[in-house]
């Protein structure tokens, strides 16, 4: 059973079809970068593994089960690319709740254990709206990784980070994925995404370009990959 | 195949309004107490079971879009609708203009016709929100809904309206029930030319909607990439 | 490579009742803070009372007689802004997703979304009473229960319609203008026999059997809606 299995995804727009039968999985404890330029459907794919849309044809399961179920979902930790807390709650009342929505046994104890995993701990009770912009990020990854998902999926989790958001979700994601978890990205090619990835898969204008392990070589120069096998010659695809 | 069928049905329809226009105008004789305008009866009421055919035909339409994920589905519901809308302005009309000649007054607070007046503003906003909606797959999924709860509310409106009206006894535009047997095979003799203007409409409406949709998605085909 | 993953644990029994709880109280909390919605609303509906009194003058005994149903109308058009605030206060950084993609049937986020909305417009209804009292020189207190009933099952009626239409329209740029378009029309059944009951209970009159009949229609309306609601709810917020 993996983590994520693809299988002949469309996605339509009325229409037209802005994913075209993607069909890939992810292995157990791997971290898939998701490479593409803007428009290709890597915000569109990532939202349907979350459970936020449904393919047009095709099915999606995370964990062996439909990516909209209500107990897969429960193994899902999403971060997108608004921080997805509430302005006038507090931290630990915004963790609180996430904690209780996902049946957490002990909400209190875990929003207090990721509130001191990110530093947040002296302002628990501040209001978001009052944070900087470097403490709301970490607190919206505190919420992503609250209830121990198996599966991260994050969407271009590293632009507009500051230094030590970036330094703390790349410590947080390395140690999940060690513990095995798997973790999907999306990212424009960007060094830090790289690094963590162990595959790659490239969307180009909708449609699965190439998927494989990522190399050192895309490492070096990340442009490799979009010559490679990006957009073909001819205007029409 | 479409266009056949279309031009078919329009001159099978003309026809027939033709004929019975011609009946109704020229043989049929003046009513006891109302007089000539009485004759409006014969559109008044079969273009009001005309919308509500239609009404209906959208709502299951729409129920089959939103289980089987087919836009012809989406375009016929849509078509149905704006059809119907038409049908209704035909009935809240002629109702008017019958209030008129006979009472003196254009709006009589009639229980039917104020019914329709509020099934009308109903899908007059389903109309309004599928224009609002740009991208035509969320367009097709919420206007299914609205059109599920718009139909789900026309019985508990009829209902309503009717109790509401009847504490406040006021003219009736016509009482319905004492017409004579003939005047009933009337009313479903016109039923048949008018049910087919629908039906054509709604197809020409269909095609509209169909070809919007293609011409939307090659649009962003192009601007896409 | 890594060791496999350890099998995800055993997901905890997730409550519908818990979930809608929590995003009720969630709603209630974030409100109480900002009181942007409530205050709106507070001071709409009392401009909208001081206005029909304008419209219709206010010693007349046939003011009284029709101010019953006068009330809905400022119950309605100050509900909407409640109602709009439902889904609207999740666009802003993305918590509507963050929502959706949790283990929450569609079903209990409606739930305790209507659930916040009955309280803040049944709040608000209930500060407008003694104020329409005064206004219209009327009696709420007299058949209070009674009135009280009527008030609970025709706000639960805006309320159910009102929260799904708050949905519908989230992501629409006119939202503000068609939530109420599209909501008042079919709330007319509604109304019309809230403010058949209001207006007798808040002369005095006695309940009559006749008005049995618009009780059982507020009643099969609410029924009708909500079931309706829970069930298309899921439609409405997954694309």
């Amino acid at each position: 059973m993996k983590p994520v299995e693809i299988a002949g995804v469309w996605k339509f727009y009325g229409d037209f079809p802005a994913l075209r039968d993607i069909s890939f999985d992810v292995e157990p404890g791997a971290s898939m970068a998701l490479l593409g330029r803007n428009g290709a459907g890597k915000t569109t794919l990532l939202r349907m593994l979350a459970g936020l849309s449904r393919p047009g044809r095709g099915t999606i399961r995370i964990c062996g089960t439909d990516a909209r179920d209500r107990a897969t979902r429960h193994s899902i930790g999403i971060l997108g690319h608004g921080i997805s807390l509430y302005e006038e709650l507090s931290a630990l009342e915004n963790l609180r709740l996430f904690a209780r929505i996902y049946g957490l046994e002990n909400p209190d104890g875990a929003a207090s254990q990721w509130l001191e995993r990110t530093g947040l701990e002296k302002v628990r009770d501040g209001l978001v709206r009052e944070f900087s912009r470097g403490m709301r990020q970490r607190l919206a990854v505190a919420r992503a990784f609250l209830h121990s998902p198996s599966v991260l999926l994050l969407d271009e989790p590293f632009t507009a980070l500051d230094d030590r958001a970036i330094a703390l979700l790349q410590s947080l994601l390395r140690d999940a994925i060690a513990e095995g978890r798997t973790v999907v990205l999306s990212t424009h090619q960007l060094r830090e995404a790289l690094e963590l990835a162990t595959h790659v898969a490239l969307l180009v204008r909708g449609r699965l370009a190439y998927t494989g392990e990522r190399t050192g070589e895309m490492l070096e120069d990340t442009g490799w990959l979009y010559r490679q096998y990006g957009e073909p010659q001819s205007v029409t695809a | 195949m479409r266009d056949k069928t279309i031009m078919v049905l329009s001159w099978l329809a003309a026809v027939m309004l033709a004929g019975n226009l011609a009946i109704i105008l020229l043989v049929l004789p003046d009513e006891v107490s109302q007089g000539p305008i009485f004759r409006i009866i014969f559109f008044h009421v079969p273009v009001a079971w005309t919308a509500f055919v239609l009404f209906f035909a959208a709502m299951v339409s729409s129920v089959l879009f939103l289980v089987r994920k087919d836009f012809k589905y989406d375009s016929f519901a849509a078509a149905a609708t704006e059809v119907g809308l038409a049908f209704g302005a035909a009935n809240l009309l002629t109702g008017m203009i019958w209030g008129r000649i006979i009472w003196g007054i254009w709006w009589t607070w009639d229980a039917r016709l104020t019914s329709m007046l509020v099934g009308w503003i109903i899908y007059a906003g389903y109309v309004m929100l599928r224009r609002a909606i740009e991208e035509p797959t969320e367009r097709a999924r919420m206007s299914a809904v609205v059109s599920i709860l718009a139909f789900a509310d026309v019985p508990i409106i009829f209902w309503s309206i009717k109790w509401w009206r009847t504490q406040h006894p006021q003219p009736v535009v016509y009482g319905g029930g004492f017409l004579s047997p003939g005047y009933w095979y009337m009313l479903f003799l016109n039923w048949i030319p008018i049910l087919l203007l629908g039906v054509v409409l709604l197809l020409i409406r269909m095609r509209q909607e169909q070809t919007g949709r293609e011409i939307d998605a090659l649009r962003r085909e192009v601007h896409a990439f | 490579m890594n060791p496999p993953a350890a099998p995800p644990a055993k997901p905890p029994r997730l409550s519908f009742f818990r979930q809608a709880a929590t995003v009720a109280w969630k709603d209630l909390r974030s409100e109480l803070r900002t009181k942007e919605a409530l205050n709106a609303s507070f001071a709409f509906a009392l401009v909208i009372l001081l206005l029909f009194s304008i419209a219709f003058e206010p010693t007349q005994d046939e003011t009284r007689q029709i101010s019953g149903g006068l009330l809905w109308l400022v119950f309605a058009f100050a509900g909407a802004l409640i109602l709009n605030r439902s889904f609207a206060r999740e666009l802003a950084n993305d918590c509507l997703d963050a929502l959706i993609a949790a283990p929450m049937s569609g079903a209990a986020l409606f739930l305790g979304k209507a659930l916040a909305n009955f309280v803040l417009l049944s709040a608000v209804e209930f500060v407008c009473l003694p104020v329409f009292g005064v206004l219209y020189n009327v009696s709420w207190t007299h058949q209070f229960w009674p009135l009280a009933g009527v008030i609970a099952l025709g706000t639960w009626g805006l309320t159910v319609v009102g929260t799904v239409f708050s949905a519908l329209t989230v992501n629409l740029r006119l939202r503000e203008l068609m939530l109420p378009m599209l909501v008042y029309p079919i709330l007319i059944p509604c109304l019309l026999a809230a403010m058949q009951l209001t207006a007798p209970l808040v002369m005095g009159d006695p309940y009559t059997a006749e008005l049995s009949q618009w009780v059982r229609l507020l009643v099969a309306f609410d029924v009708i809606f909500s079931a309706l609601a829970l069930a298309l709810i899921e439609t409405v917020m997954v694309r």
